[in-house]
């Protein structure tokens, strides 16, 4: 079984499910308005059935990943463009795999989500902010192609983590753009084709800006002694780059990934296209979309240019912490409510990227689980935040009060995946969060204060959020408001019991995540600077250590960190 | 007096031909000689019918003789590079019937595109001499008049075309020119709707066309001055002994590269390019964009692989800004256009300066990424001008931007083929136009010209934005009330636009058969 295309069958069960939409009859087959009905919701139902059965088998593959097996698991290599030295290469470490494993687990739960998203924009003639666009023939939208579109989108995120040849990863890096443009272009709401329009631009240039450097790394290896140059990332580790040429590749990845992650200041895009694509779309674009960014980072950039990455550390921590902070501040100005998640969004990518630049154990390793609590918490949040708006049919916060005496399940869940946003201790994302500012910390102590502001300022965004527009005085408009259907309570139940399970017990995650996230670290010859959390690091460290005994002079003055970095984990 | 003449005629033996190696240029010309005489004794029912077949008949011959040449040709056999023949005017070699391959069967396409008869307003003009709006010019469209002329035309100047890049020194280089140009001129004159603009592309086209030929010509006499030859290896082998003066020399490159760059509508030669392509007739406007410039682009690879090929550091710096004036100039001018056919006039621009940057690598990987890129893109532009010409408002051709919007909904297939290609000229990957791009941007930087790379791709995101506002209008934006409809294509449009779309789309997932083709063809270079 071992030699089973794991990978490849994951990517091509959703790209059937895509044909299989596709073929179906379309709104031009014959038939009244009940037949269409009928068709919409076989559509939905195969939706759901593929996105199952890849959630499945996903499933089953990462019960056989071995956490300390060889780095990558059910590896496929085969020749694709030998010309241009290309093969079509798959394969995980741990990051890649509970990524994986988000994007699977996500997919089914936006496919039900997004169940009436289609029709209903239509049949209320797409209202955004109160403000009413002028009614529309209905059902002008296929919901076909949405869910079609929903299955390709899946397969090229299976497909860009999975990926282990450089040139692999750039199509499904850029291919991917293609399916979530016309979500958000053609379903979404308010100022969709701007929103579009910026969001493939952006991605676009700094996708062409990465292309240079994909290039220009094949040319690379071909200097590096291979008679042919490579793209597989396995050979390109190995490849001796002078410090000059790694700097300008990395920048070259790095722009691509500072955009998609989005760091700021590349990330206005984010809350544009956020706030005009369907909730369904909207967490696909943040939940996933975002990481491909950040797991970029840690994959390509830390492990190619090791030197590089070293080098700019400072550049982007600076970064990362403007963005934690400024985001936060930005997000407590919202009004609107999906821009508001966008922009915590943005906040907590900044705190990711940190963790990853941190270059420490606990540092990346709470980065890594980070991206995955951060798909599922904000999911929910945004989910669930589409729930709210499909009711009322506004964005605004000052549009609702009052919602959870009309509608406490709904409410409830809203807190709960609010509260995992602000890093409750008991959810999900606290641990990770956690992890990261002490891996930060054990580095850049002031990086660490300053985006320890970052959490306040979440509690101040996404409490007074609740506040304005669950409690208080039950307002006129939300009076008959209906608590979550059942379809909606299964799309979301998952997410939240994911978001306390992990935050109880985020053992079986790490235990993945860790010996990737060491392989990393070694590949970029970073050790931790002291053995700051125990649970973690200290193997780690020690091995480091021993086979680095200088560091652990150049590392003195870091004592008195470790104490306090001892008595912050013990603590906890 | 008899005796010495009879002696001075008996040393001057007949030029030897190679009929078999010349045969894919031969065919075309002879079937456009016999369409001229079908124009002429044929009854008029038949004429169409006739041409058609010969047109389509010739250039797949044509495509078939220049495979079967490369194939299993014996000028080829034991890794030679190929032959010089017909008296040293014409060198066949791999990359030249590559390229002859290339332009016949994107001739092909075209033709089909020309052969469409279906619509209800044909694409071509009855009465070409006719003032436009006059009696005449009525009564002709009355008559069902239909200009059958147009095949010849063709395949004059696909001839022309196959001969161009073949042509081994520089006086059959400028007849090919010649000979391709001429019955391009007459063809773009002949759209039946917007005649004046029509009329005023083909008077354009002609004198600034005329023009560059006149400096080409000056170019070809700069450089016989120099090497006392019009052979392209002589002129490299003075160049390498180097004894005669470097002013003609370089007068002559200059000259002879802006006669070149021209047909391919480099910056600063391009100005013809948006309204010819704008007025003429939208099936020749597919020719011209395709065949034209795969044509153009082998002359360029000929005579500055061949000819120029050790001075390479002399021309590489112009070069160089042509290729960023072409790539920048190309894609930010695009932004602002209006007219779907302006617009995919000037995104031509841009990507002649993408294969551009291929030329400039000078080495055989990016004259194979060239060769791809060019086969690619012409594919993809043909299908792209032929869902043009179904688009249609009252009268004709509904060019007009503005009255794309909402096409996706109306006609959800027709635009969705042409947001794909505007998607593959963005060249986002999985199709042909991001492999292409790849193939001479690799090429590049392998010859060390990331710099120009990074503004190919800097341009490349500039040109996406036209595209994506294409797409954005197609599918984003409600239809208009009086919105323009797609006509139901007859056989030869669909043909055109499938083998337009499939051809895109295999060759940016499996691209490796036309690659090792191309790279095949390239190793060994031009023959000298």
């Amino acid at each position: 079984m071992s030699s089973f295309p794991w990978l490849t069958v994951a990517g091509v069960i959703p790209l059937v499910g895509a044909i299989v939409i596709a073929l179906t009859p379309g709104r031009s087959a014959p038939g009244g308005e009940a037949d269409q009905r009928a068709r919409d919701l076989l559509v939905k139902r195969l939706a759901l059935a593929f996105s199952v059965l890849t959630l499945v088998e996903v499933a089953v593959m990462a019960a056989q990943f071995k956490p300390g097996g060889p780095r990558f698991q059910f590896q496929q290599v085969y020749e694709w463009i030998p010309q241009f030295g290309v093969h079509y290469a798959v394969g995980v470490d741990g990051i890649a795999l509970v990524l994986i494993l988000m994007s699977v687990v996500l997919m089914p739960v936006v496919v039900l989500a997004s169940w009436n998203d289609v029709e209903e924009v239509t049949a209320s003639g797409g209202r955004v902010g109160g403000t009413t666009t002028p009614r529309r023939a209905p059902r002008s939208r296929s919901v076909k192609s949405y869910f079609a579109m929903m299955l390709v989108l899946e397969t090229m995120m299976i497909g860009v983590f999975a990926a282990t040849d450089v040139f692999l990863f750039y199509v499904f890096f850029e291919a991917m753009l293609v399916p979530m443009y016309f979500m958000i272009g053609s379903y979404g709401v308010g100022q969709r084709q701007y929103a579009a329009v910026k969001f493939l631009l952006y991605s676009l240039l700094g996708g062409l800006l990465m292309l240079v450097a994909v290039i220009a790394l094949y040319v690379y290896s071909t200097h590096g002694g291979h008679s042919q140059g490579t793209f597989l990332f396995t050979q390109l580790t190995h490849l001796a780059l002078s410090p000059a040429s790694q700097k300008w590749l990395f920048l070259g990845f790095f722009v691509a990934f500072a955009i998609k992650a989005p760091l700021w200041p590349f990330h206005t895009w984010l809350p544009d296209a956020a706030t005009s694509a369907q909730p369904g779309a909207a967490v696909l674009l943040v939940g996933v979309l975002d990481k491909v960014g950040t797991f970029g980072m840690i994959r390509y950039c830390l492990d190619l240019f090791p030197t590089a990455a070293h080098f700019f550390t400072p550049l982007v921590i600076v970064l990362a912490v403007i963005g934690v902070l400024y985001a936060a501040i930005v997000a407590i100005g919202q009004a609107d409510m999906k821009r508001l998640i966008a922009y915590t969004s943005v906040s907590h990518m900044g705190l990711i990227t940190l963790g990853i630049f941190a270059m420490t154990s606990q540092g990346q390793t709470g980065a890594t689980l980070y991206m995955v609590n951060h798909g599922f918490a904000t999911g929910a949040l945004f989910i669930i935040a589409g729930f709210l708006v499909s009711r009322r049919g506004s964005h605004l916060i000052n549009d609702y009060g009052g919602v959870q005496k009309v509608a406490p399940v709904l409410a409830g869940l809203f807190l709960v995946a609010g509260l995992a946003g602000l890093a409750l201790p008991g959810l999900n994302t606290f641990v990770s969060e956690f992890l990261v500012l002490v891996g930060t910390f054990t580095r850049y102590q002031a990086a660490a204060v300053l985006a320890t502001v970052g959490i306040i300022l979440a509690a101040i965004y996404i409490l007074w959020m609740y506040q304005r527009t669950m409690t208080g005085p039950v307002r006129a408009e939300v009076a008959a408001m209906p608590d979550l259907k059942a379809r909606e309570l299964w799309a979301v139940a998952p997410l939240i019991a994911l978001i306390v399970v992990l935050g109880v017990y985020p053992k079986p995650v790490l235990d993945i995540i860790n010996p990737a996230v060491h392989a990393t670290l070694s590949g970029t010859h970073s050790t931790d600077p002291v053995p700051a959390h125990p649970a973690t690091a200290s193997t780690a460290s020690a091995l480091h250590h021993g086979r680095h005994p200088a560091d652990r002079t150049a590392l003195v003055s870091h004592v008195p960190i470790q104490s306090a970095a001892h008595k912050q984990g013990s603590s906890s | 007096m008899t005796g010495t003449v009879a002696a001075a005629a008996s040393t001057i033996a007949a030029p030897h031909f190679e009929w078999g190696l010349l045969s894919p240029v031969l065919l075309v010309f002879c079937a456009a000689l016999a369409g001229v005489l079908v124009e002429a004794f044929a009854p008029r029912d038949l004429r169409r019918p006739l041409q058609i077949v010969l047109a389509l008949g010739s250039l797949a011959g044509a495509f078939v003789l220049s495979i079967v040449l490369a194939a299993t040709n014996s000028v080829f056999a034991g890794g030679k590079p190929g032959a010089i023949v017909a008296v040293g005017t014409v060198g066949v070699d791999r990359p030249t019937l590559f390229i002859q391959a290339t332009i016949a069967i994107l001739a092909f396409v075209s033709v089909l595109l020309i052969a469409e008869s279906s619509h209800e307003v044909h694409a071509f003009t009855p009465q070409a001499a006719a003032v436009p709006g006059s009696p005449e010019e009525r009564e002709g469209m009355l008559a069902g008049v239909v200009h059958t002329e147009v095949y010849p035309l063709t395949l004059f100047a696909v001839g022309g075309m196959l001969l161009f890049p073949a042509a081994n020194d520089l006086l059959t280089m400028f007849i090919a020119l010649e000979v391709l140009s001429l019955p391009l001129y007459l063809l773009c004159g002949l759209a039946r709707r917007r005649r004046l603009l029509s009329q005023e592309a083909a008077m354009k086209y002609f004198l600034l066309g005329a023009f560059s030929s006149a400096i080409f010509l000056f170019g070809v006499a700069m450089l016989y001055g120099y090497a006392g030859s019009v052979q392209l290896s002589a002129i490299a082998t003075a160049a390498q002994t180097g004894t005669a003066s470097a002013t003609l020399l370089y007068a002559g490159i200059g000259l002879l590269g802006v006669g070149l760059l021209f047909k391919i509508g480099a910056v600063p030669f391009q100005a013809w390019k948006p309204d010819v392509y704008q007025g003429s007739p939208t099936p020749i406007t597919a020719l011209m964009a395709s065949c034209t410039l795969v044509s153009a682009f082998g002359a360029l690879l000929r005579v500055f692989y061949v000819a120029f090929g050790q001075l390479t550091w002399d021309w590489r710096p112009a070069m160089w800004v042509v290729a960023i004036l072409t790539m920048l100039t190309g894609s930010v001018i695009a932004i602002t256009q209006t007219d779907v056919k302006r617009l995919l006039a000037y995104s031509s621009i841009a990507q002649a300066g993408y294969v551009l940057v291929g030329v400039i690598a000078a080495n055989t990987r990016g004259l194979s990424g060239s060769l791809f890129y060019l086969a690619a893109y012409g594919f993809t532009i043909i299908g792209a001008f032929a869902i043009v010409t179904l688009v249609r408002d009252r009268g004709g051709e509904a060019a007009h931007l503005s009255s794309w919007a909402g096409l996706g909904k109306r006609s959800p297939l027709v635009a969705g083929v042409f947001a794909f290609f505007l998607i593959a000229f963005a060249g986002i990957p999985l199709t042909s136009g991001f492999t292409g791009k790849f193939a001479v941007f690799q090429a590049a930087i392998q010859g060390g010209a990331t710099p120009l790379v990074i503004i190919g791709v800097i341009s490349s995101a500039i040109l996406a934005f036209p595209y994506v506002r294409v797409i954005v209008l197609m599918f984003f934006s409600e239809p208009a009330e009086e919105g323009p409809v797609v006509v139901r294509p007859s056989g030869y449009t669909s043909l055109a636009v499938g083998i337009g779309a499939v051809v895109t789309l295999v060759l940016g997932i499996i691209p490796q058969p036309l690659l090792s083709l191309a790279n095949h063809a390239a190793t060994q270079l031009f023959v000298r």
